[in-house]
């Protein structure tokens, strides 16, 4: 029962790492890194300090940039024996602070390790380092005819380690699925040095789906050092419905009503006025500027079916009342049709000076109910909000706008933000699609989550990481954080955390 | 909690006071999979029903003691189905078996596994808590992903009181198609096939004979099939064979007195076992069957050796182990995440591995 008495010690309480010496940190880490890959000047940690949530800054103790799987378990056995938390980093794009540094903590970055190690295109796999780009990938696969199905809009940018650690999607992940669906194996290195394989070449493994559990594991339970992903071909033909609505709460109806005629597009993606205003200033997309909101429908595979399906799509939007349907004539249309979708959030940042970018998902059947709810929130928190949706599979991204130079509207962003995702929560649904929990949501997840819930999940990163010291204070909140936030799972009537002090 | 919820907490409470293991059983039809059965048998069938469908959603929440084969019809009701077509092996499976055994069917390799249409779970520890874990969307990635970690774990973390699973529209049109081929030339075939934009949605390879099964929008499945050639089988018997396939009734899954059937998942491509025995592949190469009488340590060496592994699927000394040892590392992992769940050893122990 050891150690399951740790587990709960550090699932309580914030780990307290204040004797971390950071002198000690890098005379150890300098023995077994080469020159040039240890940095601990101010200046050279500045670039580290956030990832892509930039509202959450910190300057870790030293960076580490180790280019061989031996260095990272030499990193994380010093770490191990001197007790110092260890933040991974891959290309930083994350938006839940995920990759946040910690004060007395070495930041991991994994930018060197960005080879393809393997591609066979018989298999249907590649192998590659965690730094390597999730683009990168497909146009490794593109002489194939194959490519890499989850396609984040950060998709130049993300690392697929990162993406492994968040679980990332897609606009086509309602057809081809989400990273845990797109996964064979990966390799990482725990806190304790030891080399784990987890999933093979096969489709499945002995034992328990460690595989699954790592997948979106935000950097909590080991450091990757190889993926192997499936790929898969690339259809025939895809294209594009654009519908135009002159009701948000209809064009939502219209989601729900595609599902149920049982059709699965590629994608489904929904976004509001102020959303398509915001882009097409920028990208030119050609989108209805007039409609209230438009849904972009894509539609792959052979000719025939594509055809076929675009038919029964295009059936169901009428009776839906949409204002107006077109259909990609040529690849370059549809291109610009999703040009303006994968450009909502630089749009974002283009209108505002700051943006926060919420991450809920809802059963598609209480899209009106939220978007309703999101135009009162304007009006109570004085901000503006555009709407972007992964509507088929209920996944929100609010893109709330703010200016940090104002006072309070921060604040007031993070309270908007807050109350959507409790709201999420309420509908049934959770308070992170993609992007994981992070720091951001670390609050939030008190409300999603019971005590003993909570505890099951220190217990569970105990098993892979017994002192705690991968990527510590985030993910998962400790019960004095729940206890302190004050707006957990209230079920019937019970006190929450009522073992917990209170202040 | 329901009254049910109630009642077992209090039993699997005073069982882990006691250290009295339970044997935990759905259906009875799995009883077969796995290490032998320990303990004081809970029947898990009486908390059964449906508790959401919302086909809109695609989503269906049931209680772990419903019956497969009602949820199957109430899919079918509405045109949808599990597309990882888990098999039943007996009229009794219930939903919270079939996701504790994690199998999946014919359709594996092309729609996903059983854990990739896993939503969320509401489970009963061996502290007798319950907990949620995932929930009822798409897309959710609050908290670590207990809900597949459950699946295929053979009840030995904690009794599934509910599963929500993602369910899919049926497809519209479906054919089979039969051509004659060696082992090596079906191997080499499929994972050709596999790269092409084309609705294959099963393989099956025995005695010389590759089936191909295609299934999606009518138009896709008839192009497919004309690009194919091959022989088509008629709708009845190629229905009847891939539940053959799905349900182990064919012959070549037979065992003789003494056998062993192995099942051994492997990297697709991984070429022709080279062992004596009657061979199925299915999972466009990556599932093989091998039903013999051949050394297990034969059988475990040549998996490795093609980077999968093997698990001794029906008969065997079952005590010795049915699951491909742990390299050492996630064998401590498995332990101290069995502790986590079910810190007494309560439940099913020896079913996955015989340290726990
Ligand atoms: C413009 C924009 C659009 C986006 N669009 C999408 C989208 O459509 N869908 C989507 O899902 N996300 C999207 N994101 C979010 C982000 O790109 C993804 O979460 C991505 O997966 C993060 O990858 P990264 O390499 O940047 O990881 P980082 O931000 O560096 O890290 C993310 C997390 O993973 C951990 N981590 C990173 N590498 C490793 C490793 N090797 N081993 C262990 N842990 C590791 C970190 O500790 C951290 O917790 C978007 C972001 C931006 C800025
Ligand atoms: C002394 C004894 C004698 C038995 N004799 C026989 C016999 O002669 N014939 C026979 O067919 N069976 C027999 N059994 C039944 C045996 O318990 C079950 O076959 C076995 O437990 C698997 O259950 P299942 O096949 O119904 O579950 P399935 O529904 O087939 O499920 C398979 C697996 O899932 C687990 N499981 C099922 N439901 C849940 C749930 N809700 N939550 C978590 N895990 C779950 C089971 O424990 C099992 O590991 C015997 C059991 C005992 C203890």
């Amino acid at each position: 029962m050891m150690l399951e008495n740790e587990a709960l010690a550090f699932g309580e309480t914030e780990g307290d790492f204040s004797a971390v010496d950071k002198a000690r940190v890098v005379e150890a880490l300098g023995k077994v890194l080469p020159p040039g890959t240890l940095m601990y000047d101010a200046e050279d940690l500045r670039p580290y300090e956030c990832d892509g949530l930039a509202a959450y800054r910190a300057l870790p103790l030293v960076v580490a940039l180790p280019t061989t799987e031996e260095q990272v378990v030499a990193v994380l056995r010093i770490c191990h024996e001197l007790g110092v938390p260890v933040v991974a980093r891959g290309a930083g794009t994350g938006l839940s602070g995920g990759a946040l540094p910690h004060t007395r903590g070495v930041l991991l970055s994994l930018a060197r390790f960005n080879r393809i190690l393997k591609l066979d295109p018989l298999a249907r796999t590649a192998v590659a380092q965690p730094g390597v780009r999730n683009l990168a990938i497909s146009e490794a696969a593109a002489p194939y005819g194959l490519y890499y199905a989850p396609d984040p809009s950060s998709q130049i940018a993300c690392s697929i380690g990162g993406n492994v650690s968040e679980n990332a999607g897609g606009v086509h992940c309602l057809k081809y699925g989400l990273t845990v669906h797109n996964l064979l194996r990966v390799r990482g290195v725990t806190i304790e040095g030891e080399i784990v394989e987890i999933g093979s070449g096969a489709l499945d493994s002995p034992g328990y789906d460690l595989l699954a559990l790592v997948t979106g594991s935000e950097g909590m339970l080991v450091v990757l050092t190889e993926v192997t992903v499936k790929l898969v071909p690339k259809p025939q033909l895809a294209q594009c419905v654009l519908a135009a609505f002159d009701d948000v709460v209809r064009a939502g109806e219209a989601v729900a009503k595609i599902i149920a005629a049982g059709i699965i597009p590629a994608g489904l993606e929904m976004m509001d006025q102020p959303a398509t205003a915001a882009v097409e200033e920028f990208v030119r997309a050609g989108y209805p500027l007039d409609a209230k909101a438009i849904l972009l429908c894509e539609s792959d595979g052979t000719p025939e079916e594509v055809a076929e399906e675009i038919a029964r799509v295009r059936a169901v939007l009428e009776e839906s009342g949409a204002t107006e349907i077109r259909v990609s004539r040529d690849e370059a249309e549809r291109l610009r049709f999703w040009a303006g979708r994968k450009a909502a959030f630089p749009a974002a940042g283009r209108i505002s000076p700051d943006y926060y970018c919420m991450d809920g998902t809802i059963p598609r059947k209480r899209l009106g109910e939220m978007l309703t709810a999101i135009q009162d929130m304007e009006g109570k928190y004085g901000l503006r909000c555009m709407n972007v949706f992964h509507a088929g599979d209920g996944n929100l991204h609010p893109l709330i706008l703010f200016d940090a130079n104002q006072p309070d509207e921060l604040e007031r962003a993070e309270e908007f933000g807050a109350e959507i995702l409790e709201l999420s929560v309420a509908l049934g649904g959770t308070i992170t699609g993609e992007h994981g929990v992070g720091l951001e949501k670390i609050n939030q997840m008190c409300a999603q989550f019971t005590t003993a819930e909570v505890r099951q999940f220190f217990r569970v990163k105990a098993a892979f990481d017994p002192p705690g010291l991968l990527n510590p204070g985030k993910a998962i909140p400790t019960l004095n954080r729940c206890a302190e936030y004050g707006r957990m799972r209230v079920s019937k009537g019970h006190v929450p955390y009522p073992d917990i002090p209170r202040f | 909690m329901t009254t049910i919820e109630k009642e077992w907490a209090e039993r699997v409470r005073a069982a882990a006071a006691a250290r009295t293991p339970l044997c935990l059983r759905g259906g009875g039809s799995k009883g077969f999979y796995g290490g032998p059965l320990a303990g004081e048998p809970f029947e898990l069938c009486a908390n059964r029903g449906v508790v959401a469908h919302e086909p809109t959603e695609l989503v269906v929440t049931v209680r772990g003691g419903t019956p497969l084969a009602e949820l199957e019809e109430l899919l079918a009701e509405k045109g949808q189905y599990l597309a990882f077509e888990p098999p039943h092996f007996g009229p009794g499976a219930t939903v919270g078996g079939c996701v504790a055994s994690g199998l999946s069917g014919p359709r594996r390799a092309n729609a996903g596994a059983l854990r990739d249409f896993m939503l969320g779970i509401k489970l009963l520890d061996g502290r007798g808590e319950v907990l949620r874990f995932g929930g009822q969307v798409m897309k959710n990635v609050a908290g670590y992903d207990l809900s597949r970690l459950v699946a295929g774990s053979l009840g030995t973390l904690g009794i599934l009181l509910e599963v929500s699973l993602k369910v899919l529209p049926r497809p519209v049109a479906e054919a089979t198609l039969r051509f004659e081929l060696d082992e090596a030339s079906a191997l080499r075939r499929v994972n050709e096939l596999g790269g092409q934009p084309l609705p294959v949605s099963a393989t099956l390879w025995q005695d010389g004979v590759l089936h191909l099964r295609l299934s999606g929008a009518e138009a896709a499945v008839q192009a497919a099939g004309a690009r194919l050639g091959g022989e088509a089988l008629a709708p009845a018997a190629a229905q009847a064979l891939w539940t053959a396939v799905r349900e182990q009734t064919l012959p070549g899954f037979a065992v003789e007195e003494g056998g062993v059937l192995w099942r051994l998942s492997l990297p697709s491509t991984a070429p022709a076992l080279g062992l004596p025995g009657r061979q199925l592949v299915e999972w466009g190469g990556a599932q093989r069957w091998l039903a013999g009488a051949v050394e297990a340590q034969a059988v475990r060496a040549r998996a490795t050796e093609l980077g999968g592994h093997a698990v001794a699927f029906r008969g065997g000394d079952r005590a010795a182990g049915v699951f491909q040892p742990l390299a050492a590392p996630l064998a401590v992992v498995h332990r101290r995440l069995k502790q986590a769940f079910d810190p007494a050893g309560i439940f099913n122990p020896g079913r996955l591995y015989p340290e726990f």
